[in-house]
């Protein structure tokens, strides 16, 4: 069972229900809750010089948050007082919709803004959601790496970046 | 045996559909339902080695074996994005 806190969403996503969340879910554990950290991407108006009309995200849902889980279960293992939150839009967004939000609720500061950035590298190498962009005039799929799970090198850039 | 392959994003639009079920012999794996998938949809061809797969909702590598009633995704290359 994926807790709520993992989740693909086809409507708008809501930051303060996850602080909230997370902040809750946190507050009992190690020293308690003394920071939430959040990230949220949003729709940009331009790609590669290109204007954005409008964005599609596709994803493998049930895949998708299977990944979240394992991104959850990454963080603890590095961080075992931490709470993670990650809600992924899915469909059509417009400019300025968030796509998606990350929720890290830890005792301290430095902790919170590390699993933040963790868990968005990892939602970007390795869930399977595809993005989307269309054009005044044509349209493309935004593809990177091939999604590896167990890629060891991969979280270990993820975790170079956050603890930079 | 019977196995229903999902495509997703670009390999979605390059075949033309979603979803299709295919026949593989006993004892097939990932990589044999992919050569049957790319035989049928040649536009897939060129995704060869670039594709992430999963079997069941699971990731999978292309040397897993398959079983009759299975569902296999193959999935483009994520959306990324290194900054």
């Amino acid at each position: 069972m994926v807790s709520p806190r993992l989740a693909l969403l086809h409507e708008p996503l809501a930051v303060e229900p996850l602080v909230a969340l997370v902040e809750a879910d946190a507050r009992h554990r190690g020293e308690g809750c003394g920071a939430v950290a959040t990230f949220v991407g949003v729709v940009r108006a331009t790609h590669q010089g290109r204007r954005v009309e409008r964005l599609e995200y596709e994803a493998y849902e049930p895949l998708a948050l299977r990944t979240f889980d394992q991104i959850a279960r990454e963080v603890a293992e590095h961080w075992p007082a931490a709470v993670l939150a990650i809600h992924h839009r899915v469909g059509a967004l417009a400019i300025g919709e968030a796509s998606v939000v990350i929720a890290a609720a830890t005792g301290h500061r430095a902790e919170a803004f590390q699993v933040c950035r963790f868990a968005i590298e990892r939602v970007k190498q390795i869930a399977p959601v595809w993005k989307h962009e269309f054009f005044d005039n044509g349209d493309a799929w935004v593809e990177g790496a091939v999604a590896d799970p167990d890629d060891a090198g991969a979280r270990q850039i993820a975790l170079e970046r956050a603890c930079a | 045996m019977r196995v229903k392959v999902l495509f997703f994003a670009r390999l979605r639009e390059l075949a033309g559909r979603s979803e299709w079920t295919c026949e593989v012999a006993d004892g097939a794996r990932v990589r044999d339902v992919w050569s049957a998938a790319s035989a049928a949809h040649p536009s897939l061809a060129p995704f060869q080695g670039a594709v992430s797969c999963a079997i069941n909702a699971e990731f999978a590598t292309s040397g897993a074996a398959v079983r009759d009633g299975d569902e296999v995704a193959f999935l483009p290359p994520v959306s990324g994005g290194s900054r």
